[in-house]
């Protein structure tokens, strides 16, 4: 089944590799990933799709990340989730309109046009996203990119990142030389 | 403080302040700086020049294993670095606290596959709890404090620090002012009230409950908890390989090792209880073997500072995510006396039945040394003196040294477990035996592992260590694969017989005393001389060529059904 897990984690260099390290440790193929800036500076959000049996058990793992501050698999909330594709069409004079009208539909647009071709933009939930992609198939897809997913928890329960990186004391200390 | 320094200083004096004394390591190009700023640190921060860097690894991992600190290891870049790698792996899978600090080409070059560059802190993200790879002496200051802390708090690990050499050698004022935050860094020591309420219901409520003690009680120092807590409710208590000393062995209520090459009655226990308190262990594999037969009857209480480890191999009834001894120190404080008599009374008649250790001890019509002669020597020079620890390597001799040695305190037995690294223990007892100058520090190890790593006997020599004692068992095999190939593959005996120097004359070669032992009427004798003689001793027990260690489970197989003999297996049913 493919879950959908939203991390928030430091911006720091290296980040990324040490998440996908977990992932691919398990020999998880990664559906999407994207990642990006939050509303608090220093602090990055991942929205990472996978197909995989014991998500938990690397939701687990993804907290020992030292620089990932909170995990969520947002599989079975209720979410927002968007995905923007990009796709250039095979579109001669002769099929554009159509192809307009496709897109209107779907509340796609039309964002450049060449000779041939024209590259149309469609934002939704990526079932949405699907959906376009079949109808317009038919008309001979060039050239296709999906940016992945991005989710957001609906409704008052938040993920926001500022409430991660306040300033602390010192975590806990125990001496381990008296513990000894 | 407000003098300028070199990066290089920097590095010395945070170290220092972490309390370090000793660092073990090995200097080249990238390093180079660092060793340059050593010396006006002399007598406050000892160098041990060690022969290989995986030596300074382990050596790093013993001085923390046998004290409780962080160790520390110093290698340079590239070839330097990737020598690290195996026993920062091995220090990772046993949750050891090192740090590790690698010089790195400048940061000019970073990228450009300068002589002896490795990205090393690429390679060692699987293996460390946070790795950093520093380009600027500013942030030298914070990044070790960090370092340091991330290694010894929570579940502990290695930590590695790559520093360029440029960032070595720039001079700076450095600020020491610098407090760690780290968000996303918060292990949790406290475990949940409710969580320990129903521990204690179930504790109070079993027929037949079993404690089983890991690392984690010695890492966190609940040894005293542990006791109280079986005193008080007469739970016996299994000890995992690492959690050997947590309580002492003699102790009326120590069951043993369970596992791969537990006692029958100990591992028949875990099969029967009812409920089952696991304290900072992982149930590792080696451990449970088959999990789905793993305690069939058993309502699992699992206490770990990891929630990772919890669920992660058995199913777990009540998960305590925190400290061993903070958890335990809140649980005694609700636990009520009980008695667990019968139950005990019961274990112990099936230990009398299947007296694993005697079996042992009853020789076969042989006039070679056995093994266990080695260990039965051993075992009681060192109940006698006390004020010793054994460090073993990996494979038969380890498992013969975790079921015949008794370990009566904490941080005294010292093995690699999970990661299995043949050829730990000769460099891991230099690090436990500078620790601790007046203490004898044993080595048990095999004749392969010992032909691994023992280049560290020169360091030993150089070092002047004089309580290092090592004892082979050498049996010209590698011999738990040997044992694997005569009990499941019919004696194909591939790759497996070895042979090797005269070990006392290699002993002698660097300038420590051989002795060599071939009967087992010179055994004793050979043990009290290397015990009383002041310097470090090799001795070369010539055992038995095909002795294997029972009882055995099989690869596969449930804890319940184990090999106890061979060759007509008799799998105990149960």
């Amino acid at each position: 089944m493919k879950h959908t897990i939203v991390a928030l984690m430091q911006d720091h260099p290296g980040v990324l590799h040490r998440v996908v390290s977990l992932f691919r440790r398990r020999a998880y193929n990664i559906d999407s990933l994207t990642v990006g800036r939050t509303e608090t500076p220093g602090v990055s959000r991942m929205t990472i799709v996978i197909e995989g049996s014991d998500v938990e058990q690397v939701t687990k793992q993804l907290y020992r990340l030292i620089e990932v501050l909170k995990v969520s698999d947002v599989t079975s909330d209720p979410t927002v989730e968007r995905e923007i594709a990009l796709i250039k069409v095979h579109a001669p004079k002769s099929a554009r309109a159509e192809l307009v009208a496709v897109c209107t539909v779907f509340g796609a647009r039309a964002v450049d046009i060449g000779p041939n071709s024209m590259i149309v933009e469609i934002t939704g939930e990526p079932s949405e996203v699907d959906r376009f992609l079949d109808v317009v198939q038919p008309f001979g897809i060039k050239e296709m990119m999906r940016t992945g997913r991005i989710a957001m928890i609906r409704g008052s329960q938040s993920h926001q990142a500022a409430l991660e990186v306040e300033p602390r004391e010192d975590g806990p200390v125990t001496s381990l030389a008296l513990a000894g | 403080m407000s003098e300028e320094r070199t990066g290089a200083q920097i590095i010395c004096e945070a170290l220092l302040r972490e309390g370090v004394d000793v660092v073990f390591g090995i200097p080249g190009g990238a390093i180079m700086p660092f060793y340059h700023a050593l010396p006006d640190y002399t007598g406050s921060l000892r160098h041990v020049l060690c022969r290989h860097e995986q030596g300074a690894g382990h050596a790093a991992e013993g001085y923390a294993r046998a004290t409780g600190k962080v160790g520390v290891c110093i290698a340079t870049s590239g070839p330097g670095a990737t020598n690290l790698v195996t026993a920062i792996a091995d220090a990772w899978m046993d949750s050891t606290p090192i740090v590790a600090i690698t010089g790195q080409v400048s940061s000019l070059v970073l990228g450009t596959d300068a002589f002896q560059e490795t990205d090393i802190t690429g390679i060692t993200v699987p293996i460390t709890k946070h790795n950093y790879l520093i380009t600027r002496p500013e942030d030298i200051p914070l990044a070790i404090k960090e370092a340091f802390h991330i290694a010894s708090t929570g579940r502990p690990g290695p930590v590695l620090v790559d520093i360029t050499k440029d960032a070595q050698q720039a001079r700076i004022v450095p600020d020491w002012s610098g407090r760690i935050n780290l968000p996303g860094y918060r292990p949790t020591y406290t475990g949940n009230r409710r969580q320990i309420r129903e521990a204690v219901e179930l504790l109070t409520t079993a027929k037949k409950p079993l404690i089983m003690a890991g690392n984690g009680v010695i890492w966190s120092g609940a040894s005293a908890e542990l006791r109280e807590l079986a005193e008080r409710t007469g739970i016996p208590v299994v000890a995992t390989l690492h959690g050997k000393g947590a309580l002492p062995e003699d102790h009326p209520l120590a069951l043993g090792m369970p596992g791969m090459h537990g006692w029958v009655h100990v591992n028949r226990a875990i099969q029967e209880c009812d409920v089952l308190l696991n304290i900072g262990g992982r149930f590792d594999d080696r451990v449970t073997g088959k999990v789905s037969g793993f305690a069939p009857n058993a309502r699992v209480i699992h206490i770990d500072i990891d929630p990772s480890e919890i669920g992660k191999n058995i199913r777990t009834a009540v998960p305590i995510v925190g400290d061993a001894r903070t958890v335990l120190t809140s649980l005694l404080q609700e636990m009520p006396a009980r008695e667990c008599d019968e139950w005990l009374a019961h274990i112990r008649e099936m230990q009398a039945t299947h007296q694993g250790r005697q079996q042992y001890l009853k020789r076969p019509e042989t006039s070679m040394l056995m093994p266990h002669d080695v260990y039965a020597s051993l075992n009681k020079a060192m109940l006698e003196r006390g004020s010793c620890r054994v460090v073993t390597d990996v494979g038969q001799h380890q498992m013969w040294a975790a079921q015949l040695i008794d370990s009566v305190s904490p941080r005294t037995h010292i093995t690699s477990g999970g990661s299995g690294t043949m050829g730990f223990a000769v460099p891991a007892a230099l690090g436990a035996a500078i620790a601790n100058p007046d203490e004898t520090i044993w080595v048990i190890c095999g004749d392969g592992g010992f032909q691994m790593t023992n280049q560290e006997l020169a360091t030993v020599r150089q070092e002047n260590v004089r309580n290092l004692k090592v004892a082979i068992i050498n049996n010209g095999y590698l011999g738990m694969v040997r044992q694997w190939q005569e009990l499941f593959e019919n004696r194909r005996y591939s790759g497996t017989p070895l042979s090797g120097p005269d070990f006392s004359l290699l002993a002698q070669a660097y300038g420590l005393t051989g002795v060599r032992v071939d009967t087992t009427a010179q055994v004793d004798d050979a043990i009290r001389g290397a015990w009383d003689h002041d310097g470090s001793v090799v001795i070369d027990f010539r055992v038995e060529r095909e002795v294997n260690v029972f009882p055995i489970v099989p690869q596969g197989k449930s804890i319940g059904e184990m090999l106890t003999s061979a060759p007509e297996p008799m799998p105990v049913a149960i």
